[in-house]
Parts: structure tokens; C-alpha cells; sequence
């Protein structure tokens, strides 16, 4: 992404054209691509065109979205200022769908952060078959979140007396369970917890692996040499404080993902007020009640929410700032 | 494991009062995942290069085999276009959606009409071609394709739903078909066993109205004689009748007695026919598949009213129509194409209401001379709908159903209490009336 920088200077020369191929460097017109910014189009400009037609485009479209009211229709006239948000913002679905963000994240942030660093120190421990087990936990990342809350709905945990949770529970006596649909206690939760832990947890174990490998074996010897009890004391002096960087990428990024959460949620509860994360509740009023205008609004406040969960962590951490 | 995809059962309830944005009713969701882009590859009609034209034609995936084959056929009999039958599984109500908000989606395409998206200039009237047969439609049927006096669907298949019931099972423990809604709630916690739960509305316990939830919202209204909106569109789904039948929907819940977490939904009678309940609310379209499983080991009913002094038994007057979409290049050519197929065609219109699942083919004169409707228990449902159709109407968005549905998801499934849940849906949706109307 740095390259971008190099807009810059041809950009002053004021020969950015739309088409690639035709820019070279000044005084070297009809030579076609040459030279160091004609390579650097080349290369860029059918990247940098897509983004913005698929990306950026869509982003100031829906921003402009936002601010009307675009009932049943994407090319709104009608201007209604602040209005989306503030509907969007009174008690109501989209606040209810940002509290039950926020219970998910409070399960899964941690819970995925503790066993993925858990995984990680165990595996890189172990003396044998190290590729093979860090293949094992890894494969259920390539697993579609979709087809993983098919399997989960239909076989594991549905509610009756041959799902693989009640056939268990069967074996104890217990009665069949309806597990995506008892409200109290809220049993949903832990299908769709241990649903996403196990698609993602992998991931976040194969960073955790990479900060391991970097920190410096020298640490440990000169720990052992001072008496550091090899073990949790170890763990907790050396390691721990030596994976920071990485445990604050894992943390925004975990964070990052809990709170666009919508497949899982979007297959194992449908349109439920049960949990219906704000994604969800998005994907219903723009698609569903082609509100969106409204549907527009919220996105926009994710993404404002997001910023600022980020720029906070800056502060608070430093991640993503200058290499410690 | 096949998906569950059956929606038309589903959407045909959407259509039953659920009429919803751009498509029937209650918005889709299907266990199909992803939402649909609208960036789907098929382009619409575009005009046609040779000298037919080119019309793209979308429909929601029926549940019954050989349904998409039909439709296939159909459009390859048709001699005066190129048509191209683009046919959807999961959440095809967005996916219509997408598609209506540019000239690049269907030219025709099925679900309900309503009053959003006549206001939004998304479909065309069709008077025009409907007018020959209007008098061998329903009311109910008219009803539930017209927006402020103009119609604007030709009726595919008219749907209705029952409750099922295992006539052994019945026998067994002594209970009688359920008549009224305190008979419902204790035959189905009579029927309860370990194995087998009395009632199947739903694994949403029938309130939550994600693509193929929701088959109580309407119900429960009925049993007093209420609906969602009043004819002259005011909020009907309040007062003590309405917060005393939901109450019975919450006792089914705490009795335990109706089934939850099935692996497929209330619209398929999986759970019926492979005996995971006693009695199960599903439609009429199922009803040759429940043949073939169990025999004449069951019987069906009307969803019973609240009391013997309070309400009527209700069915859902449900299914699906043809419209023509206003961004459609071809407008005219799509109008013909309906026109041939869902008003003049009787001899397909007759395939494809009798030929897979069963509905009640729209045109009255065809209803009568179907044979395979006259006897047994889908003589009794034919009754049961013609006597006790409800149409949703054509105000009820699916933004209403969602606020409505969050209401009932908190008193059916949460336990909270009727009166103010119903009052802050209430308000909701007024607001929402007000935006619609005003």
C-alpha cells in the first residue's frame, strides 16, 4: 500500500489520465509504457480502479444514502439531514443490536484469545508432529462460516433427539434440548459461540506462533540463568509481555471481527431479537424493508464505531504505530 | 440432509398478510445463508438481439420436485419471446429486492404485491390483461393483488394452512382435534412425550419472522377476529383478546409441548410425517408428500378461534402472483408472457397447483373441476379455505412484521408482558403507516 504514495509525483505533473498506458515520464510521449511510473500504473491502475468502483464508490454512495430517505429506491431525492441517525439511535432494534454485540464480544474476544495463545504455547513445545497439529487446528479456518452454521443448526445442536448434543446428553439421562431456541437460559449463546471459536481460532493461534518464534531464545537463557522457574513464571515475565504486539493485534482484530459478525448469526437465529447482532439487523431494514436510507446511516455509524475503537487502542497501545 | 428450501410455503405465508417489500411477506431468510448480492450474473431482458425479446423471469424455489422443471417448460412452450427462468434458493426476497432497483433484474417475477412498492413505482398495473377473468378470482384473491383499486398480480397458486394432525397418535391418548385455543394448548401438552413433542408451529415458536418464520402472527390475530391492519389501515394487533390468545402461545412454550430445534421448518412436513410431533401447522401444499408418508393416518383442521363465544377458525389465505417489474425494458412483452401463462393457460396453470404440491388454483372455474381436491382431507382444507381465508392486505410491510414480530418474540419466547410490548410495536409501526400514507 505504500506505493500509493507515488501518486504524488506524477500526479504534479498533472498527467493522470484515467487510462494506464499511455503516461509515461514528460518527454518520453509515444514510447508507450516506459520507465518508472509507467510500470507503477501498469501495476496499480487496474487495482486502484477496482477499489474504487467496488469500494470506494459504494462507500461515499451509501454515506450519501445516509443522509436521505431512500425508501425502495437507491437514487433518492428526498434530503433528510440527520433524521436516519437519529431514529437509529433511540431506543430501539439497532441499540438492542449493539447491546447484544457487545454480550458476544464480552464470550468471544476472550475466550478465543485465551485458547489460541494456550494452542500456540503448546505447540511450540511440542517436538513432534508440530506441522501436523498446527495443520489440524488451522484447516477449520478455510471452512465457510455459512456451511460451519449449517452443520452446527442441523447436526450438532438441533433440538431433537438425533442432534450430536442431545444424543450426549442422552446418554446422561438429560431430556432433548432446544438449543438455537430457549431464550432462558439463553442456550443460543452457546452454539453460536463455540461455532465461531472453532472457525477462528486457528487463525489467531497461527499469529500467536509468529510472535512466539521472534522472541528471542537469549531472553530465556538469561531467565533460566537468573533462576526463573521454567513454566508459568517464565510465561508470565518473558513470554507474555514479549507477545504485547501481537496480543493487541489478536484483541482489535478479534474485536474487529465480533463486531461484523453476520453469518452465523444471519443463518443460526434468522431475524430474531433473541441475538441479532447489528449486521444483521442492517442487512434486514436495507434488503428486507429496502430502507436504505436507514440501512446506509447504520453502517455508517459502524464504521465511525470501529474508527474510534481503533484510534482508542492507538492510544491506549500503540499497535499499528511505529515498530517497537 | 436436503436444504430447506420449501419457501414457497413460507412465502406463500408471506403472502398471507405478511405482503412484503418486494416479495411475499415475512422477509426472507432461508438456511441457505448469504444474502444475495444483486450482483447476480443473469442480466434482464434486455431488449433481445434477434427479433424475439429476451425476458428474464424469477421465481422463489418451491419445495416439491419437478417444480423447476415445470416452470422451465412453460417458458420454453412460449412462442413470442426468449424467456429465462432464473429460480432462487434461499432469501429471495432480497434478492428480488436488488433486482427491482434496476433495469438489470427480472422483467417478471413472483411474490405479493403492496402498497410500498406501487408507492416506489416498482411494478406496473395489470388490469389490462387481469380484467377477462377478474370475475373468476376470489375477493379474497383480488384483495390480495390490488393497492388503492388497480391490480397488480396475476394469482400463480392460492395457499392455505392447516394443522395437521396424527389421527393415531390422537386416538392414543384420547384427545379430539383441537377446536379452540385452550383445547390446542392441552392437547398438545397431552401429547407430549419424551420423543415425540405435541404441536410443530415453527422452531421461532412461530413468532419470529425471519424468511419462513412467523406462522403464528397472523393465526393468533384471527383466533379473536383481529388482523395486522384494519381495512382503513389502523393497527388492529391490540387489546385484551389479542394479549390474552398470545398467552396461550406462551403456555405452549412453558408446558414444553410444542417442538423447537427441528432440522426443518414448520413449512415442511419433515417433522410431521417422521413423527417428531403429534400435530403440526403447515400448508396445504404439503399434503401429497404427507400422503405418501404415512397414509390416511391423519386429518386436518382450521387454526381454531380463541373461545366458542370469541373469534373463527382462520386460515391463511396465501401464495404467489406474477408481476411485471417497472424497470423491466420490455414491459409489454413480460405483460404478454403473464398473460399467457397465469391467465389464459389453464392446461399449466392446472399442472402446476395440482401436479407437485397441492394449492387451489386461483381461477375459480379450474378450483371447481380439480379432481385431486375433492376428496379426503384436501376436500376438507378447500373448505376450510373458502370459508375461512384471511388476506393480510397490501399496507403490511415487512419492516411492520419485524417490529411486530419483536413484540411477539419478547411476550411468546421471553415472557415479557403483552400489553406494553404490543404498545411500543404499536407505535413503531404507526410511525412507520404515517411515512407510508402521509
Amino acid at each position: 500500500m505504500a506505493a500509493v504514495n507515488a501518486v504524488e509525483p506524477s500526479g504534479s505533473r498533472g498527467r493522470v489520465g484515467g487510462s494506464a498506458g499511455t503516461i509515461g515520464p514528460a518527454g518520453r510521449k509515444g514510447r508507450g509504457l516506459r520507465g518508472v511510473t509507467g510500470a507503477f500504473w501498469l501495476f496499480v491502475g487496474p487495482f486502484l480502479l477496482g477499489l474504487l468502483i467496488f469500494v470506494y464508490i459504494p462507500i461515499i454512495w451509501s454515506v450519501v444514502l445516509s443522509f436521505s430517505q431512500a425508501q425502495n429506491t437507491v437514487t433518492p431525492s428526498t434530503w433528510v439531514g440527520l433524521a436516519n441517525y437519529i431514529d437509529l439511535l433511540k431506543p430501539g432494534p439497532f441499540l438492542d443490536s449493539l447491546i447484544d454485540f457487545c454480550i458476544f464480544a464480552i464470550f468471544i474476544v476472550p475466550l478465543t484469545f485465551v485458547l489460541s495463545l494456550l494452542l500456540a504455547v503448546l505447540l511450540n513445545r511440542i517436538r513432534i508432529a508440530r506441522a501436523f497439529f498446527r495443520s489440524v487446528f488451522f484447516i477449520p479456518t478455510a471452512c465457510s462460516y455459512v456451511v460451519a452454521s449449517m452443520i452446527w443448526k442441523l447436526s450438532i445442536f438441533n433440538g431433537v433427539r438425533f442432534g450430536l448434543a442431545n444424543t450426549v446428553l442422552s446418554w446422561f439421562g438429560i431430556d432433548n434440548v432446544a438449543w438455537l431456541a430457549t431464550p432462558s437460559p439463553p442456550l443460543y449463546w452457546v452454539a453460536i459461540v463455540t461455532a465461531r471459536l472453532w472457525l477462528q481460532v486457528g487463525f489467531y493461534m497461527i499469529l500467536f506462533i509468529a510472535g512466539l518464534q521472534r522472541i528471542s531464545p537469549q531472553l530465556y537463557e538469561a531467565a533460566e540463568v537468573d533462576g526463573a522457574k521454567p513454566g508459568w513464571q517464565v510465561f508470565r515475565y518473558i513470554t507474555f509481555p514479549q507477545l504485547r504486539a501481537t496480543s493487541v493485534a489478536v484483541l482489535l482484530l478479534l474485536f474487529i471481527a465480533a463486531f461484523q459478525a453476520f453469518d452465523e448469526f444471519f443463518n443460526l437465529m434468522g431475524n430474531s431479537s433473541l441475538a441479532r447482532p447489528p449486521l444483521v439487523y442492517l442487512y434486514y431494514t436495507a434488503l428486507g424493508n429496502q430502507d436504505f436510507g436507514r440501512g446506509s446511516a447504520g453502517a455508517v455509524i459502524l464504521a465511525l464505531l470501529i474508527m474510534i475503537v481503533s484510534l482508542a487502542q492507538g492510544k491506549l497501545f500503540g499497535f499499528g504505530k511505529a515498530a517497537e | 440432509m436436503s436444504m430447506p428450501v420449501r419457501l414457497d410455503r413460507r412465502r406463500f405465508l408471506g403472502a398471507i398478510g405478511v405482503g412484503a417489500a418486494a416479495v411475499a411477506g415475512s422477509s426472507a431468510l432461508s438456511a441457505c445463508g448469504g444474502g444475495s448480492s444483486g450482483l447476480s450474473g443473469d442480466s434482464g431482458g434486455s431488449g433481445g438481439g434477434g427479433d424475439k425479446p429476451n425476458l428474464s423471469v424469477w421465481y422463489h424455489q418451491y419445495g416439491e420436485a419437478g417444480t423447476q422443471q415445470a416452470v422451465e417448460r412453460y417458458a420454453k412452450e412460449y412462442p413470442d419471446a426468449t424467456v429465462k427462468v432464473q429460480w432462487t434458493p434461499g432469501d429471495y426476497t432480497s434478492k428480488v429486492n436488488s433486482g427491482l432497483l434496476s433495469s438489470s433484474g427480472p422483467d417478471s417475477f413472483e411474490g405479493t404485491p403492496n402498497l410500498q412498492m406501487v408507492k416506489a413505482k416498482q411494478i406496473v398495473p395489470l388490469d389490462d390483461i387481469l380484467d377477462e377473468i377478474k370475475s373468476d378470482y376470489t375477493d379474497a384473491d383480488i384483495k390480495s393483488v390490488s393497492v388503492d383499486g388497480k391490480m397488480y398480480g396475476a394469482r400463480i397458486v392460492d395457499d392455505c394452512t392447516l394443522i395437521y394432525y396424527r389421527k393415531s397418535m390422537l386416538d392414543k391418548a384420547g384427545v379430539k382435534p383441537p377446536t379452540t385455543m385452550d383445547e390446542l394448548v392441552a392437547a398438545a401438552k397431552e401429547l407430549t412425550t419424551k420423543d415425540v413433542k405435541g404441536l410443530f408451529i415453527g422452531n421461532d415458536a412461530g413468532v419470529t419472522p425471519a424468511y419462513g418464520g412467523g406462522s403464528m402472527l397472523g393465526p393468533v390475530l384471527w383466533s379473536v377476529g383481529k388482523n395486522y391492519l384494519t381495512d382503513d389501515n389502523k393497527v388492529d394487533f391490540t387489546g385484551t383478546d389479542v394479549e390474552n390468545a398470545f398467552g396461550k402461545l406462551r403456555q405452549l412454550v412453558v408446558d414444553k409441548s410444542i417442538l423447537l430445534g427441528a432440522p426443518t421448518d414448520y413449512w415442511d412436513s419433515g417433522s410431521f410425517t417422521q413423527g417428531l410431533c403429534a400435530m403440526q401447522y403447515t400448508g396445504l401444499w404439503a399434503m401429497p408428500i404427507v400422503q405418501k408418508a404415512i397414509g390416511d393416518d391423519f386429518g386436518v383442521v382450521a387454526f381454531p378461534p380463541y373461545s366458542t363465544s370469541v373469534g373463527k377458525p382462520s386460515t391463511a389465505q396465501g401464495g404467489w402472483s406474477a408481476m411485471v417489474s417497472a424497470k423491466s425494458k420490455n414491459v409489454d412483452a413480460a405483460k404478454k408472457y403473464v398473460k399467457w401463462l397465469w391467465v389464459n393457460n389453464t392446461k399449466d396453470q392446472e399442472d402446476f397447483n395440482l401436479s407437485y404440491g397441492f394449492h387451489v388454483p386461483p381461477r375459480k372455474s379450474l378450483a371447481a373441476k380439480a379432481t385431486k381436491l375433492q376428496s379426503g382431507p384436501a376436500a376438507e382444507a378447500v373448505k376450510i379455505y373458502n370459508q375461512y381465508a384471511i388476506s393480510g392486505g397490501t399496507t403490511w410491510t415487512t419492516e411492520m412484521n419485524t417490529s411486530f414480530g419483536d413484540a411477539a418474540t419478547a411476550i411468546v419466547r421471553k415472557g415479557k408482558e403483552a400489553g406494553p410490548e404490543l404498545a411500543k410495536a404499536e407505535t413503531t409501526i404507526n410511525g412507520i403507516l404515517d411515512k407510508l400514507l402521509g
